[in-house]
């Protein structure tokens, strides 16, 4: 039985593999040149580059946040190059143009690039290392006025939303991340929901890293305005290598009256190998306005890959009766750490946010809630529900929970609920006696642990998310 | 069928089952009585394969096979079910997804075609409806926020749905009021037949006169002090264990 456990846990990663091609890549190191260089690939405008130059002049007098429960060796800012892309016609006008190698890297993942042979009603957006490879139906949501595109492209077809938005949520010089990725961000996805426009599908970018010893520092931005709605889910993963590579994202949204986001995201990142070699260190920012009345974003992540996690989705209530929610699965298993959690900060009156966290440690993983829930003075009758669920399976692995509450409006109602358990014993011989193997048990009780979240996912990716959680478990028992 | 011999068993250094015998035929039902304390649950618990016990001593065979040799869940597949005595709760899963899960594992385990979920459901709902169960259960987390008769009748449930060769009930008469009493009984007299046995593990007679067993043994201080038939239940309701 235990050949079995070790054949599994060798195979546990599918997404390992790497992809052949011929790729244009920045040599190592960050200065002026790197980012005039990424800019003018780009042909990006004068007022973009500036702004980068911004970032890199703010990021370089700022230090590397070390608050964070998480330990790793310092990341040599030089030793990465900040910019990857593959070199044959990096922007193909349609199916045929994309370099065969490329699309078959997409068809393994189970994202085939093809429109007839997609899950019905998703739209995706391929990024492939710096640069956004292909994104379907951009036709059919043009019909309904939805802008779904690479953020290069929407820098040089749409300036005037991208000027007026960009660093609108998460300024350039956020925090140390936030700053960088301002200065090197290469792709990511844009999009755009016209007043009263409920997008037709799903919208879905796939980011994956390949090339060696480079970063992926993606930016999203979505804008949903009076009244629209739009789902929207990122997936991630990239092939296994012995250097850990670093990943600094940043999403912005912005939902203005009565509009709704939901963002949702299944995290699954080389998480490094048994003995913690290698792994993406995923270092992201990540943050939602609620500037209109009766707005809402709604966070979802299953996070399960990346040898080291920062995160923190948050909302910022400002439109009265705004509403923010964060919905979290986080899973650490061998030697993976993560530090996630939220930021909701109620701004307007009658805001309500909901925080569901639920964090499961398997192996030697580190599982670190953290979470600020701040009501300022004017956010009459603000309302936050919280409830911070940790599972421990075996006793070489932690959970930690730092809660923050300030509230400076008397009004307000806060509930906080709190539990750790052990994925118990009992539970699992209750399981085995009906006939489960070990790890089928495991991954039901996890599954269950978890099924608060799991149902705010859209079908089709609830049913993925189980999966890649029974997969990220195999190995934890036996 | 299933044969018990001189098997003692110790947890936390502690030996509860001190030389235990009991051989069991197909199609018997084996009553176990005993105080509190005397071993009863400690031999559910091992023959279902629970870790935590340590058997120092003895062995048990089951259907020619050494029971002791099988992990849980091999016994499962092997036609062994313990009804519980405290049925654990497990959050968020629902009651027909584990016992779905639970009787393809048993199919697959004899190489048969896993069920569908419609013809499970038809299944589970024929099933319910001859115990009286509300099929809302099916669709609740497993044991979550169940009454004590509600966890009794749901393991019986399962019973029937796995339909083991042994299944061994653990005071599963223990808080039940009269009526849920005999639906339980129901559940296992309704299975009864000369391929399947019982051990029933019980305080009171009371059980014993729904479901009629054809040996009763009492169990005192880790051992079978006494071996008879139905009427030694009758014996014990009167006189209590003092005299053992």
């Amino acid at each position: 039985m235990s050949v079995d456990l070790e054949k599994l846990a060798q195979e546990e990663y599918k997404y390992g593999f790497v992809t052949d091609v011929e790729q244009e890549i920045a040599p190592k190191g960050l200065n002026e040149d790197v980012i005039r260089m990424i800019s003018s690939k780009k042909n990006e405008p004068e007022w973009l580059l500036e702004w980068r130059l911004g970032a890199y002049e703010r990021w370089k007098k700022m230090k590397e946040p070390r608050w964070a429960f998480l330990r790793y060796p310092k990341i040599d800012f030089n030793d990465i190059s900040y910019y990857a892309a593959p070199k044959n016609n990096p922007r193909p006008k349609s199916l045929d143009e994309i370099d065969p190698e490329i699309k078959e890297t997409y068809d393994k993942l189970g994202i085939p690039l093809e429109e007839q042979k997609m899950l019905a009603g998703v739209a995706v957006d391929a990024v492939f290392d710096s640069v956004s490879v292909f994104t379907t139906f951009k036709e059919k949501l043009a019909e309904e006025g939805v802008i779904f595109c690479s953020i290069s492209e929407a820098v040089e077809e749409h300036p005037d939303l991208v000027r007026k938005y960009l660093g609108s949520v998460v300024p350039r010089g956020d925090n140390f991340y936030a700053a960088l990725n301002s200065a090197v961000f290469t792709d990511g996805s844009f999009v755009y929901i016209p007043k009263g426009v409920r997008c037709p599908m799903e919208l879905s970018t796939y980011f994956r890293i390949n090339a060696e010893n480079t970063g992926q520092f993606e930016r999203t931005l979505i804008i949903a305005d009076e009244g629209s709605y739009v789902s929207y889910l990122e997936g991630c993963t990239a092939p296994q290598r012995d250097e850990s590579q670093l990943h600094a994202a940043v999403v912005e949204l912005i939902a203005h009256d009565d509009a709704t986001i939901k963002y949702s995201t299944i995290q699954n990142w080389y998480p490094g190998d048994k003995q913690g070699k290698g792994g993406i260190y995923n270092f992201v920012t990540k943050r939602g306005r609620c500037i209109g009345r009766a707005s809402r974003i709604s966070w979802t992540q299953v996070e399960t890959g990346s040898a080291i996690t920062w995160k923190y989705p948050s909302c910022i209530l400002e439109g009265d009766n705004s509403v923010g929610e964060f919905y979290s699965v986080a899973l650490t298993n061998r030697l993976q750490q993560a530090d996630t959690g939220t930021k909701m900060i109620h701004v307007g009156k009658n805001t309500t946010s909901t925080i569901i966290s639920k964090g499961i440690s398997a192996g030697e993983g580190q599982n670190i809630y953290r979470g600020l829930v701040e009501i300022g003075k004017n956010a009459e009758k603000a309302r936050n529900y919280t409830q911070c669920d940790s599972m421990l399976i075996g006793d070489c692995c932690g959970a930690h929970t730092f809660p923050y509450i300030e509230v400076r409006n008397s009004t307000a109602h806060m509930e906080h609920e709190a539990s750790t358990s052990k994925i118990g014993e009992d539970q699992m011989f209750y399981c085995r006696q009906r006939g489960l193997s070990a790890e089928d048990a495991v991954s039901l009780i996890v599954n269950g642990f978890c099924k608060e979240v799991f149902k705010e996912l859209p079908f089709e990716f609830a049913v993925e998310a189980e999966k890649l959680l029974s997969v990220s478990l195999e190995g934890s028992v036996g | 069928m299933l044969e018990v011999k001189n098997l003692h068993v110790q947890v936390d250094d502690k030996e509860i089952l001190k030389g235990m015998n009991i051989t069991v035929a197909p199609g018997e039902v084996h009553s176990i009585m005993g105080p509190n304390g005397s071993g009863k649950s400690t031999l559910a618990q091992v023959l279902a394969g629970k870790e935590t016990y340590e058997v120092t001593e003895g062995e048990i065979t089951f259907q020619g096979k050494d029971l002791l040799d099988l992990e849980p869940e091999e016994r499962a597949c092997e036609g062994i079910f313990l009804a519980f005595q405290y049925p654990v709760e497990i959050p968020g899963v629902a009651n027909t997804y584990l016992l779905r899960e639970a009787l393809n594992a048993k199919r697959e385990y004899r190489e048969e075609k896993p069920l569908k979920h419609v013809e499970f459901g038809k299944l589970a709902r024929d099933k319910m409806k001859a115990l009286g169960i509300d099929e809302n259960l099916l669709k609740r987390s497993v044991n979550a926020g169940f009454s004590g008769g509600e966890k009794k009748r749901n393991e019986i449930f399962q019973m029937q749905i796995l339909e083991p060769t042994l299944a061994v009930l653990d005071e599963t008469d223990s808080g039940l009021d009269i009526d849920a009493l005999k639906i339980v009984a129901n559940g296992v007299n309704s299975m009864r037949d000369s391929g399947r046995s019982f051990i029933v593990i019980t305080h009171y007679q009371r059980l014993l006169n729904y479901i009629v067993p054809d040996f009763v043994h009492v169990m005192v201080d880790g051992k079978i002090v006494k071996s008879g038939g139905k009427e030694l239940a009758q014996e014990l309701e009167e006189k209590g264990y003092a005299d053992f």
